[in-house]
């Protein structure tokens, strides 16, 4: 199994701009300092709330955005500093389906456009042979091949999905990110389209990172599961690792809030969260977690928290839990690996500057 | 979150987009009829050289002759056949206000697209030069203008043209703005397509429709104007006839009070045309987007 | 609130500063004003003479500098026609101009608010049809027609109305003169504001009878009277706000061509006058003032608008 993804210390600022000369004065630390590998062949799932900064790293891994320091190595190559020639012959290769299936597709094309114009641009296929490749795809997705000459808001929202996943594969990716591609579903379409997901994977070979907010589809698709919150991953493990024994208390509780079909399980002990999440611009020091934490410390408001592999391949970024839940004595932190969570000082974010109006708008932007 | 859809949509194929636009088109009594009064006139128009009965140039007969059976209209202070200039002078107004109005709207749809999608410096430079073409008064502008340069067809849909592009610039920029976030167009980015093919095939086929009704108040408008300036001697000179010549002169008493022939079928035909496609052009406005109550 | 305004200011600037050097530029692309003076019974000598004193010999960027440098020491320039000072022209002219766009746009607003209301409360209903129908008709009257029939009706035919000038001459006019004078350019400038405005104002009055809080608020059975007086209109006039900002560039327009009609003695018939003999530096005045007047009409909107709407900060 090789790394087919590596992502290294990925980190992405939006700048707040204000004052009459307008310049920044303030950054919103979307992602601060995530870094993570995705081996061929596999799913890595990325779960936290809306704004935890998911769906930046989902877009910066296609491109659509250039990260403000780190790197993204797909296939041996870094992509962050590709010129734009290099990069759109990679494009092929690194493939995106969207959340909401509806704004995703252009209303005023045809399927057979949408599906056929990027292969016709990347010399995929010729003019002559696009119907046959586009027939093809509809198969694949298990789409009639009538729909190529339908317009997008012809169908449902599930088999517009399926158009999403029809086009991403039309370019023959290796690797495709999915942004919460089941979330605007409904639940009975979310599992088709999860199914329709887990077999296109194995029949081509494909590796997924697959973004949600719920923990549910998340574990159904994902081999590995990374958990972030408030611009950095806190725990990361095997999927069935990951709910057999979450370490980091923000996990526990989201696994929690997963509503329990088994009635004679609900009335294990719940850890409800309390409190909201902390904002984007103003970062608390320490322990991002801290004020929801309801095992927090007065360590946990000054000591950065890094992620340590707690055991093999199961990796937590709250030192304390990790000791209390399998009593490992010391911290074995990973030195010098690339999961090493940055140590970037956290400076308080000035933000006396900025109205109201500016931080929800930059706020925002970056709440996906 | 969850929305409530059916598993299956076999929606019907029949009901495209355009057909529904058609549809809700011509619930519009009063924007059908307009259409139909703005083709019989533009056919009237494009066809003045076959049924014209005179030479719109042409001395016919005595100066400001009363409608009679030779000419339906009257003769003009010339002696110019009446009927025939207001055909060909409605030929020529049509021709400056679809001309001005096609000049401003690929201004303006260039800039437009230019300046939302490539945003930055580019984006600065267009938007302060459209602040200022939108500073100056129009009608001084136009005024200026035509002062400047020799009156005539050619500069009037010059002038035109120029001064009405800031609004549809406006337009199509903040709609590319708006589209250039969207998913479709984000994915046609993660398909490595090129900048042009984004720019035209993506985003431009979604902003047709706002521009389009935004252009038919601009051909109003042109229409007008050229009506305007015309009448002030500005626009289209003499002896080429045109709807806002015609009217030169009412301005005389004389002719005001007892000769009406000269001046109201011109100036009726000027706002029945303007009507006509102010109509059309709200009636598109509801039909395009049936969420606006504007 | 005081940052945005110096903002806005500071982004003013530049374009004001463009607004000149793109008017001055094609002024000088589009001919000599000497052609105007020129003729058979002036000698070469004169034009030359005259041109050295007008600084037309210089090239026409420093032409434009001087003229800039002037201007920043309050010197509009002088007349090439009349050998008066463009400033003490324009100050001479402006009242009446005002006078005839402040009224024709309190007119215009009187007839558009009700209407564009009335319009809206009464959607899809025959009333409705019929103030949106007129508006149209009052878009699409070019304003010179108007006048002309309105000059048929009330001086020709009925005798009531004078049709030119701001007083009768030979007399010191009088209030009731002046406003016997206006009762037609006001007409024809107000038709105008109000046939662009009524669909503006049911549009969006409209938008607020459709929205939630209202709704709430008729649930509550208070009345559909107080429903739109106490809490629809407030919130209707914040848009209508923007309308007249957005009238003053169409009147100043609008009055040249009016006043050009009904010889008003205003900035109007001054302008007409100075670009028929291209009088350069009046032109520019002009220009100039009206492109004042228009930034400043934009920015004085917005910071109305952020006073009257809580919901807006500004940065």
């Amino acid at each position: 199994m090789t790394e087919q993804l590596i992502v290294e210390n990925l980190v992405k600022y939006y700048p707040v701009k204000g004052g009459i000369i307008p310049h920044t004065v303030a950054q919103i630390k979307a992602v601060d300092g995530v870094s993570f590998t995705i081996e061929g062949g596999t799913t890595l799932g990325l779960v936290g709330e809306s704004g935890c900064g998911k769906s930046t790293i989902g877009r910066q891994i296609v491109a659509l955005e250039k990260p403000t320091s780190g790197s993204i190595i797909f296939d041996g190559e870094d992509i962050t500093n590709l010129s734009s020639d290099q990069l759109q012959k990679k494009r092929t290769r690194l493939q995106m389906v969207f959340q909401d299936p509806y704004s995703s597709l252009n209303p005023r094309k045809k399927v057979f456009h949408i599906l056929a114009d990027p292969m016709i641009h990347h010399h995929i296929c010729t003019k002559e042979d696009a119907p046959a490749k586009v027939d093809e795809l509809l198969d694949m997705v298990g789409l009639h091949r009538s729909a190529k000459d339908r317009f997008p808001h012809e169908f449902s929202g599930g088999q517009r999905q399926r158009i999403g996943i029809a086009r991403a594969l039309a370019l023959n990716p290796s690797l495709i990110v999915l942004d919460e591609p089941v979330s605007a579903l409904d639940v009975s379409i979310q599992a088709q389209i999860l199914n329709l997901l887990k077999d296109l994977k194995t029949k081509l070979g494909l590796t997924y990172l697959f973004i949600g907010h719920g923990l549910g589809a998340v574990r159904y698709i994902s081999d590995r599961i990374a958990v972030m919150y408030m611009g950095k991953i806190v725990e990361m493990a095997d999927a069935d690792t990951l709910f057999s024994h979450p370490l980091h208390p923000y996990t526990k509780a989201l696994r929690d809030a997963a509503p329990v079909p088994d009635p004679t399980l609900r009335d294990a002990v719940h850890e409800a969260l309390s409190g909201e999440v902390g904002s984007v611009m103003d970062i608390p020091v320490g322990c991002r977690f801290q004020n929801r934490c309801p095992y927090a410390r007065p360590e946990c408001g000054s000591v950065e928290m890094a992620l340590i592999e707690a055991e093999p391949g199961h990796f937590v970024a709250c030192p304390y839990t990790a000791i209390n839940t399998q009593g490992v004595s010391g911290t074995s932190t990973m030195s010098g690996t690339q999961f090493m969570a940055d140590t970037q000082s956290v400076s308080g974010s000035d933000k006396s500057d900025t109205s109201n109006s500016d931080r929800q708008e930059k706020g925002g932007a970056a709440h996906v | 979150m969850i929305k409530l859809k059916p598993v299956n949509t076999p929606s019907s194929p029949s009901s495209t987009y355009n057909q529904q636009i058609m549809r809700r088109f011509f619930k519009h009594k009063l924007a059908v009829i307009s259409l139909i009064f703005l083709c019989v006139i533009i056919l009237l128009s494009v066809l003045a050289p076959l049924i014209a009965p005179y030479d719109p140039n042409r001395i016919t007969g005595g100066f400001s002759q009363a409608p009679s059976a030779e000419h339906w209209l009257g003769t003009d202070q010339s002696g110019r056949d009446v009927l025939s200039r207001l055909l060909y002078g409605t030929r020529i107004s049509l021709l400056v206000g679809f001309m001005a109005t096609l000049i401003s709207t690929v201004i303006g749809v260039v800039l437009g697209l230019l300046s939302g999608y490539f945003g930055g410096w580019l984006d600065m430079v267009i938007m302060r030069i459209t602040d200022m073409v939108m500073s100056f008064p129009y009608i001084l502008l136009v005024l200026v203008a035509a002062a400047i340069f020799e009156p005539g067809l050619t500069n009037i849909i010059l002038i035109l043209g120029f001064v009405d592009w800031p609004g549809v610039a406006r337009l199509v920029r903040g709609n590319v703005l708006s589209l250039r976030e969207t998913n479709f167009v984000k994915s046609a980015e993660v398909a490595g397509m090129s900048k042009w093919y984004i720019l035209f095939s993506e985003i431009l086929p979604n902003t047709v429709a706002p521009i389009l009704v935004y252009a038919t108040s601009v051909f109003a408008l042109s229409i007008l104007d050229e009506a305007a300036l015309s009448y002030l001697g500005m626009g289209v000179t003499l002896p080429t006839a045109s709807l806002g010549n015609m009217l030169n002169g009412a301005e005389s008493l004389t002719i005001l009070t007892s000769k009406p022939w000269l001046w109201v079928p011109a100036g009726s035909l000027i706002i029945l045309l303007a009507l006509s496609i102010n109509f059309i052009g709200d009636a598109l406005r509801d039909a395009v987007d049936p969420t606006s109550t504007k | 609130m005081f940052k945005y305004i110096i903002k806005r200011i500071l982004i003013a600037i530049p374009v004001l500063i463009g607004i000149t050097i793109i008017d001055y530029g094609i002024m000088c692309l589009a001919g000599s004003p000497l052609e105007m003076i020129a003729g058979p019974r002036v000698s070469m000598e004169a034009l030359e003479n005259k041109a050295i004193l007008l600084g037309l010999d210089k090239p026409f960027y420093v032409q434009y500098f001087v003229w800039l440098g002037q201007l920043l020491q309050g010197n509009m320039g002088t007349s090439m026609k009349s050998y008066l000072q463009v400033s003490d022209m324009i100050g001479s002219h402006i009242g009446p101009t005002l006078l005839l766009m402040g009224t024709s746009l309190i007119v215009g607003l009187a007839i558009a608010v009700p209407a564009g209301i009335f319009s809206a409360i009464h959607q899809y209903k025959k009333r409705d049809y019929a103030v949106v129908t007129l508006s149209f008709v009052g878009l699409s009257i070019p304003g010179f027609f108007l006048a002309l029939m309105l000059i048929y009706l009330f001086t020709v035919k009925l005798g009531w109305l004078p049709s030119s000038g701001m007083t009768t001459l030979g007399t010191d006019g009088g209030f009731w003169d002046v406003v016997k004078h206006m009762i037609m350019p006001v007409t024809v400038l107000a038709v105008s504001v109000a046939g662009s405005n009524i669909r503006y104002v049911r549009s969006a009055m409209l938008e607020i009878l459709q929205s939630d809080y209202l709704r709430t608020a008729t649930a509550k059975g208070i009345g559909r009277r107080r429903v739109i007086n106490k809490h629809a209109l407030r919130n209707a006039l914040i848009p209508i706000i923007t309308v007249i900002g957005m009238q003053i560039p169409t009147l100043f327009g609008g009055s040249i061509i009016v006043e050009k009609i009904f010889s008003w003695p205003g900035l109007g018939l001054m302008t007409m006058n100075a670009i028929l003999g291209r009088d350069y530096p009046v032109i520019m005045g002009v220009c100039l003032l009206s492109a004042v007047v228009v930034l400043a009409g934009n920015l004085i909107t917005d910071i109305l608008y952020a006073l009257v709407d809580p919901t807006i900060t500004y940065q």
